[in-house]
């Protein structure tokens, strides 16, 4: 029979398994032991670590941003504490929430717009603002009725104030929220531990170039946490260090007597201090309130922004290129010298018009200017000297020479976004367009290149480059809107001067083109503009077509097809301080729009002018007279509001 | 009775209370418990977070009330001649299954698990009542039977065992099946189970093991399902093998009381300063895992202790086999022995991470007032079968 058993209670078989169970017991309690000694002695460093990190989380300890001052001190970027309502991204019935606040916060679709935008974008923020700048009753009102709302709360946060609104905003630039694509930006350039917790970084203008001065370094709050991320305990504290001032080299008074000047017209002006490159003002009109982007911007305003006709968010000043028309001459004019292919006192004589290929080339003056040598070609601005030259010199020489002013080249300014415009020749053509037929470089374009049109094409910060380079005896600086970097313990570094290029033009020749310069303000083109002036003053006008009339209908009537105004100058005449260049979009003739604006802008500059008002003579640069009245003027940090009276 | 001292009432009543018990196991038990409390007073949940469920203090009030009513009820057993007990075996047993198949009818449900009664207010556990029934149904079957297993006691005892395992696995409640089963098992091992039958088993059962922690990987892909366990089963065992693929969900429990037990170093964290308990990181920590508040704030010295004062019930507890009177209250004893073991080398070896997660709680540690009677009724049935023993 074949049993399972053997029935032996009290034998020797059942003490057999009484001793197999206390085995199995102590077995198994060793095994336990075992890997209890595994755990707590073999790798209990490990664990500790472990642990210490579950019980210890490092808070970012956002830095306070930096403020932009202008080279006055001026403050026109700054921060300020303003509440704001917070709903945290835990609370799983937003709307229901949103309609029980209503009741003692306004809230706006806006607002709604807003939080819903912003909590689908920042998730890893934990909570998403309802509403911003809260007045201190509305704080009142929430707090007294917090109780009922788990996952709000009233916040104190630091926002970004542009004091100036409009003024200067293309050159100011803007911070607003961290998108996907910076933030990978941050993480490959490794600064993603310093965005731990900002939320803002700077989008446009200084405050994107300078955005890793301006941010500062973040702090870390060491704290003990429990499971729910909840602090209970702080245990360190490394403070945040506040990011830099930045201090322009703009004079913000001179640029609002810029943008004045401009009133409704679209353009860009830029103004450079030769012997430095230091950026005195920098213009695109029209402008907008870099204000309406810091919290992130209604689709409402950037729809009007960025579908109005006149363009406002661009830079004109640096992005935009146009044909520089006359203002080209000087330069021309140098060309031509320095190959030799003209003498100053050279005369060719201006029939009204020069043939070639079969096209005859007008001037704008009916019958011609007689008898014209190059003082007179740049005072009159005659055209058939400059297509002569043009066509003597040939394309290749000029493509040759143009660079050293910055022609065509980006200038290396400390903004972002600035265009190469278009310095054209054979090499230039053939990289431009795709056929054979389309990449031939004619002889006659070389002509239209000699007064500034044709694929000639440069921004208004190039321009007045080159009028500076002039103006500086042929010594190039690199144009800068940085001056000094201050950081929190004060302590200034000033942005050096950069010489780019020495100009390979003889002094006598740019004495020579200077000498008709300085005349086309006194009997020329631009004499109207500058009668009366107490300085001496060289400039040049210009006026670009918008449209080739070969095949197109000239329109007077309608307003942006007609030319675009330039005048270029520099002044005094004997140690010039300031250069710039004037675009005004569809102005005209240069003498008739984009001169007078250069008057203001350099009595301004030297004579501390005010345009169609006279200021008080001690008050300099105060808020009142540099604000655009849209916002209320601020406390300045470093202000000290007597600027200097002119320069040497 | 032999020791009569009548000049003191305080003396006979003491003698009344005491007389049914085993000193030894109960100076053990009183460790165990007082053991248990230090434990419980920094794992307590009302500690650190005070909440609406637990008030501060609450579950310490509530865990010793528990522990007067399990001792209780163990004097009681204690009382009972192990003949009487056996003799009740079929009555439990039968009362035992037609619960569970009420639970399954008419069961609350509560976390996806059908397992309690309601009974107007409390709740009862069937299960747990099949934690003694079976082991005493089992003896009594092997008794009547005078300890011969043949093939058809064999299959008759195999059929008592597996009808309520298969009726608590349903619920579904592996924990429970699985300790009912053990101590089934133990009965029939100790009645004698032929060894040509144990050895195979065991080897196989050893190799099983060792085949899935190396190929344990390939089983655990998302797409492969088991046969006979519920997902949430198969993702505990998987979770085990690698509590990283779940980290903040499944693998949270295992991640987090190891890292509990391996900081608790050698000496530990001090009382009260785990902090993983005391940070919240510890889940369940004053029920299934308060193994690793200990292990995290008193260190190995502190589980050491615990290991040894479980080995020293369980080394009575054989001993009390070993002298028990008669066949039935052997099996009973070494089952009720074997079975504590079976509780706390499957929650400390989950706790620590080599077992999967079922819902053993550390026996008379763990908060939780059934457990903690079962418990203390088997060491009544012990301590009973001791003065049987003793006065055989």
């Amino acid at each position: 029979m074949n049993t399972f058993n053997e029935p032996d209670e009290n034998t020797g078989g059942f003490l057999l398994r009484l001793l197999v169970a206390a085995l199995l017991a102590f077995g198994g309690c060793f095994l336990l032991a075992l890997r209890l000694y595994t755990l707590q002695v073999k790798y209990h460093g490990h664990y500790h670590t472990l642990a210490e990190d579950n019980r210890i989380s490092l808070l970012p300890v956002v830095p306070q941003r930096g403020n932009i001052v202008d080279r006055n001190g001026v403050v026109l970027a700054r921060n300020f504490v303003a509440y704001t309502l917070e709903i945290s991204s835990e609370v799983t019935d937003p709307e229901k929430t949103i309609s029980e606040l209503a009741s003692f916060v306004a809230i706006e679709p806006r607002d709604k717009r807003r939080f819903y935008k912003f909590r689908s974008e920042n998730r890893r923020l934990g909570s998403a603002p309802i509403r911003t700048h809260l007045s201190d009753e509305e704080v009142a009102r929430f707090i007294g009725q917090r109780y009922r709302f788990a996952g709000v709360d009233v916040q104190a946060r630091l926002f970004r104030d542009y004091p100036h609104g409009q003024l200067a905003s293309h050159l100011i630039g803007y911070i607003s929220r961290i998108n996907d694509k910076e933030m990978e930006e941050i993480e490959e350039r490794g600064d993603a531990n310093n965005y731990r917790g900002s939320e803002h970084i700077g989008k446009l203008g200084v405050e994107a170039t300078y955005e890793i001065d301006l941010h500062g370094i973040t702090g870390a709050e060491h704290v003990e946490v429990n499971a729910d991320g909840r602090a209970v305990r702080r245990l360190k504290n490394e403070p945040a260090t506040a990011g830099n001032d930045i201090e322009l080299s703009i004079d913000i008074a001179l640029q609002k007597v810029a943008e004045d000047a401009f009133g409704n017209r679209r353009g860009a002006m830029v103004a450079i201090n030769p012997t430095n490159g230091e950026v005195l003002a920098l213009v695109s009109m029209p402008t907008f309130d870099p204000n309406l982007f810091v919290d992130g911007i209604s689709t409402r305003d950037w729809r009007m922004l960025n579908e109005s006709i006149d363009k406002p968010l661009l830079n004109r000043a640096i992005y935009s290129a146009y044909p520089p028309g006359s203002t080209f001459k000087p330069f021309m004019a140098l060309a031509g010298l320095t190959y030799e292919k003209r003498k100053w006192t050279q005369k060719v004589s201006d029939p009204g018009f020069f043939w070639f290929g079969g096209h005859q080339f007008m001037d704008d003056k009916k019958g011609g200017h007689g008898a014209v040598d190059m003082y007179k070609s740049l005072v009159v601005s005659c055209n058939t000297y400059y297509y002569m030259l043009a066509n003597d010199l040939q394309i290749d020489r000029i493509a040759n020479f143009m660079p050293q002013f910055g022609f065509g080249a980006r200038s290396g300014i400390d903004l972002p976004g600035e265009a190469d415009g278009v310095l054209p020749s054979p090499a230039w053509k053939r990289k431009r367009f795709k056929t054979r037929e389309q990449q031939k470089w004619y002889a006659g374009e070389t002509i239209s290149v000699g007064i500034g049109q044709g694929y000639n094409a440069y921004t208004p910060l190039q321009m007045a480059q080159a009028m500076a380079t002039l103006a500086n005896n042929g010594q190039r600086m690199r144009p800068h809107v940085l001056k000094t970097v201050i950081d929190n313990q004060g302590q200034r570094q000033e942005f050096p001067p950069e010489q780019v290029v020495d100009i390979d033009v003889k002094p006598e020749y740019i004495a020579q083109v200077r000498q008709a310069l300085e005349d086309v303000t006194r009997f020329g083109t631009g004499a109207r503009a500058f009668a009366g002036a107490p300085y001496r003053s060289g400039g040049k006008t210009g006026t670009a077509q918008v449209y080739s009339l070969k095949g197109g209908k000239y329109d007077k009537s309608n307003e942006r097809m007609r030319d675009h105004s330039w005048f270029i100058a520099y002044a005094p005449a004997e140690a010039p301080t300031i250069a710039l260049a004037v675009l005004v979009e569809n102005g005209g003739f240069g003498a008739a729009s984009a001169a007078p604006i250069a008057r203001q802008v350099i009595d301004f500059h030297l004579l501390e002018k005010r345009a169609n008002e006279s200021a008080p003579e001690d008050s300099g640069a105060s808020d009142d007279e540099v604000g655009n009245g849209s916002n209320p003027p601020m406390a300045q940090a470093t202000g000290t509001g007597d600027r200097p009276n002119g320069q040497p | 009775m032999a020791n009569h001292k009548p000049h003191s009432r305080i003396i006979k009543l003491a003698e009344v209370i005491l007389r049914p018990l085993d000193p030894i196991l109960g100076l053990l038990l009183a460790c165990l418990l007082a053991y248990a409390i230090i434990i419980m007073m920094s794992a307590s949940p009302g500690r650190v977070l005070p909440t609406l469920d637990y008030p501060p203090g609450s579950i310490i009030s509530a865990q010793l009330v528990q522990i007067f009513l399990a001792l209780g009820l163990m004097w009681l057993v204690a009382n009972i001649p192990a003949q009487r007990l056996l003799s009740l075996a079929p009555t439990l047993y039968i009362a035992g299954v037609t619960l569970l198949v009420l639970v399954l009818q008419f069961g609350v449900v509560v976390k996806g698990a059908q397992r309690w009664l309601d009974l107007g207010g409390t709740r009862f556990q069937p299960s747990e009542l099949m934690k003694i029934a079976m082991p005493m149904a089992l003896a009594w079957f092997f008794q009547k039977r005078d300890g011969f297993i043949g093939w058809k006691e064999f299959l008759l005892s195999a059929l008592l065992l597996g009808v309520p395992v298969a009726l608590i696995a349903k619920q579904p409640d592996l924990g429970t099946a699985l300790l009912v089963a053990a101590a089934g098992i133990y009965v029939i091992f100790f009645a004698g189970l032929s060894w040509k039958l144990i050895v195979p088993v065991a080897v196989i059962g050893v190799a099983g093991i060792g085949i899935f922690a190396i190929f344990g990987d390939q089983w655990c892909q998302p797409d492969v399902q088991w046969p006979f366990l519920k997902e949430y089963q198969r993702d505990r065992v998987c979770t085990l093998l690698d509590p990283t693929r779940d980290p903040l969900g499944k693998g949270f429990h295992i991640i987090q009381s190891t890292i509990a037990i391996g900081s608790g170093g050698l000496t530990g964290r001090g009382w009260m300063l785990g902090t993983q308990t005391h940070g919240g990181f510890l889940p369940e920590r004053h029920t299934d895992f308060i193994f690793a508040v200990l292990a995290e704030e008193l260190g190995l010295a502190g589980v050491l202790l615990l290991l040894a004062l479980y080995l020293a019930i369980l080394m009575r507890g054989l001993f009390i086999t070993a002298a028990a009177p008669s066949l039935g209250a052997k099996l009973l004893a070494g089952s009720m022995t074997m079975i504590l073991f079976t509780y706390l080398f499957v929650n400390i070896g989950m706790v620590s991470g080599i077992l999967p997660v079922v819902g053993v709680p550390l026996p008379f540690i763990s908060y939780g007032g059934t457990a903690l009677i079962t418990l203390c009724v088997g060491i009544g049935i012990l301590m009973s079968i001791r003065r049987g023993g003793r006065e055989h």
